[in-house]
């Protein structure tokens, strides 16, 4: 089964992976949607045709528009947000207007071309579940969650700037 | 100035560490080259022509004496012996290992600096403008606020990959020296009516292939929403900014694609979710950053120094320098110094030696108050001098080639490395920076000609701003081979203007002729004190190009 890192409490741990991930909405189609996570475009095309889903898990691309569909993703299991390179930053925003903006407080994993050196920047911006590349070593990249113990700004994490408690030292 | 406290040293410290391990693991195999790049350029890190080069922040060009002196150590240690201040006010040096660099980094640390963000598509290195603080014209000091911003920016999670580089700079006087509007985001804090600190926010603007001055997008929003006002801008560029082409992904295309009013609607509704929210600044805050930057140390002296009063009227020479490069301070009996990094033929702009880095450190020390600034235009100053000091101190720095009194005249050329370092570059600069230099060495002849800026970038990325220039050259490759575009008219301060391009392109050894025949037609159609851009803007282009083209071969 493969793995993912999931901060549980706290701590980040590597564990076994009991969701599938679903690419493409010909697939998605073809399957029942139990632990599934499938793309938004295939949840919104079930909800506009008015057909009934068992849909618990959708997957962000950076170009959808998901703000549409919040009140209805509430009721998912997992949200997961791509990253088609990881170059490319949208999906942190995506993922701290998820949780700030919108309260999304179930899972919210990070997908795509996930690596070591973006895990921190991820947490920091809600994800607590991490789907690392498949080609990367899962244990190593899980390192990654110790090197900082200073922030600056306010991030989802811990809203607090550090300006608002500096004072108080 | 600002000084760390345990949370900045830690921060620091935990980025080198980082960043020690991502280099051990590229020299491993582990990461890929394509991986490293992103994390490099976060680390200021470049891969050049013949070495990494590495450009270390000096936020908002504020450097102290011992931080010079440790810059020096890095020239002479890792690299070649001397370091190049650039138009962002940081410095680069040019042959550095990547083994090292780590090293390089652990030593920047110890005197409270770093690299961090001086490159990569992330929030960069604030900016300001080099007499902030000392500036007679000052409303308001813009460093407290460029120092929380700079932390605010550093290690942002949401903004580390930004559809590309994202430039902020501040101004708080009444001339701005900052060049403000040709960055992402550029501010004017100045006092409201009610006398409340407040500012005029601008976005959009930069330079590189589509030259766009920035637009108002704001008025009057109160200091103390900085921070959210920015996080808005960038979580709208960074959702919403181009990434399928990187000339068209900085925020001044999306500003266009929008229309500036649809722009600015967008950020206020950002905004509106922001406002009130815990990065609200408070006065504490700002009043905790703020007193790092107030000068308590200036001593009571009279304005008018009879020594130094008789020196100016003894020596022609000093008299000179004092009028070209010495300026005006807030305090009675103060100066700010700029020594010239642009002696003439021979030196690249910007180019310090280590020794010479050392001797600034000291006359900081000396005659100053510890601190040395850098500007934009790659000159370095020493802000706070007392006017009994300044023969001596003009004494020692022609002794260090770096008294020559040439700044804001043609000779005083903010160049970037160009064709000669940069893997980037169509054509070099340095060469046509050199042969311009030498051609025009007369100084009487440069001081009769009066304010003349010469900006010159060797590739359309524009790292030597040559749109703001009054004359501006940009190197451009034709068949492998190097030609230089001419453009006229561009400037910085309150009216700034983009350079518009005279004609067909010119080769190398055509430059200094073509510079020749500009300042020869300017000085043809001026009138009694008219600078070379009012000129132009009277007289127009077509007298310009006229003598250009019809002495070009």
């Amino acid at each position: 089964m493969p793995k993912i890192i999931r901060i549980n409490a706290g701590v980040p741990q590597v564990m076994d992976d009991d969701w599938e991930l679903v690419r493409a909405a010909e697939l998605a189609s073809a399957c029942e949607p139990h632990r599934k996570i499938v793309p938004l475009s295939y949840f919104r095309s079930m909800l506009e045709e008015h057909r009934p889903s068992n849909i618990q898990a959708v997957w962000i691309s950076p170009d959808d528009d998901f703000e549409s569909l919040v009140p209805e993703l509430r009721s998912m299991k997992v949200i997961a947000v791509d990253f088609p390179t990881f170059r490319d930053g949208r999906g942190y925003s995506v993922a701290t207007l998820l949780r700030s903006r919108y309260q999304w407080d179930g899972e919210l994993r990070a997908i795509g071309d996930v690596l070591r050196d973006q895990l921190n920047y991820m947490r920091r911006c809600g994800f607590d579940s991490f789907a690392v590349r498949a080609d990367k070593d899962i244990d190593d990249a899980i390192k990654s969650f110790n090197h900082y113990s200073v922030k600056y700004q306010g991030a989802v994490d811990d809203p607090l700037p550090l300006f608002r408690r500096r004072g108080g030292l | 100035m600002y000084q760390y406290d345990e949370y900045d040293e830690v921060l620091v410290r935990e980025r080198v560490s980082e960043f020690r391990d991502q280099v051990a693991r590229r020299l491993s195999g582990d990461l890929s080259e394509e991986e490293f790049l992103p994390l490099r350029l976060q680390n200021g890190l470049y891969n050049q022509k013949h070495a990494y080069m590495l450009r270390v922040a000096i936020p908002y060009g504020v450097l102290s004496s011992a931080q010079l002196r440790m810059l020096a150590h890095i020239a002479r240690r890792y690299d070649r012996g001397y370091g190049h201040f650039t138009t962002r006010q940081n410095i680069q040096y040019n042959w550095i290992k990547l083994e090292e660099a780590p090293d390089i980094l652990q030593e920047l640390a110890t005197v409270q600096m770093h690299a961090i963000q001086t490159s990569g598509n992330c929030v960069r290195n604030i900016t300001t403008e080099q007499f902030a603080g000392v500036a007679a014209d000052e409303i308001l000091d813009p460093r407290p606020l460029a120092e929380i911003l700079r932390q605010w920016s550093t290690l942002n999670p949401e903004f580390a990959f930004l559809p590309r580089k994202f430039k902020i700079a501040l101004s708080a006087s009444k001339e701005d020296r900052a060049a403000v509007r040709m960055h992402d985001v550029g501010v004017y804090m100045h006092l409201n009516a009610a006398g409340q600190k407040v500012l005029r926010v601008f976005a959009g603007g930069g330079l590189g292939r589509t030259p766009i001055l920035s637009s108002q997008i704001r008025d009057d929003l109160p200091w103390q929403h900085l921070l959210s006002y920015v996080e808005a801008i960038l979580r709208v560029y960074n959702r919403y900014g181009r990434r399928d082409n990187k000339y068209k992904a900085r925020i001044k295309i999306l500003v266009k694609a929008l229309g500036v009013d649809a722009f600015a609607a967008e950020v206020e509704q950002e905004w509106l979710h922001l406002k009130d929210g815990p990065s609200t600044l408070t006065e504490d805050e700002y009043e905790r950053v703020a007193h790092f930057f107030r000068q308590e140390r200036y001593e009571q002296v009279d304005a008018h120094d009879p020594t130094f009063e008789r020196q100016l009227a003894d020596n022609k020479r000093f008299a000179q320098w004092v009028k070209r490069n010495v300026r005006e301070h807030k305090v009675p009996g103060y100066a700010s110094v700029t020594l010239s990094t642009k002696p003439g033929a021979g030196v690249p702009p910007g180019d310090v030696t280590a020794e010479q880095m050392e001797h600034i450190a000291a006359w900081a020390d000396e005659f100053g108050l510890g601190e040395i600034r850098i500007a934009h235009e790659q000159n370095v100053i020493l802000p706070d001098v007392r006017l009994r000091d300044l023969h001596a101190l003009w004494y020692r720095a022609v002794a260090q080639n770096l008294a020559t009194p040439n700044l804001g005249l043609l000779t005083d050329i903010i160049a970037c490395p160009g064709g000669d370092y940069c893997s980037l570059a169509n054509a070099r600069s340095l060469p046509i920076a050199e042969s311009i230099a030498r051609r025009f060495d007369d100084l009487d002849f440069l001081c009769d000609l009066g304010e003349l800026s010469l900006n010159i970038s060797g590739c359309i990325n524009a790292c030597g701003h040559h749109h703001m220039g009054n004359i501006g050259v940009l190197g451009v490759d034709k068949d492998g081979e190097e030609w230089y575009q001419v453009t006229i008219g561009g400037a910085q301060g309150n009216e700034s203007a983009l350079g518009k391009v005279i004609g067909p392109s010119f080769r190398a050894e055509e430059m200094p002729g073509v510079i020749e025949r500009l300042v020869e037609t300017y000085c043809q159609v001026r009138v009694e004190g008219e600078a070379f851009i009012d000129t132009l803007a009277r007289v127009g282009a077509e007298p310009f190009k006229a003598n250009v083209y019809h002495h070009a071969v």
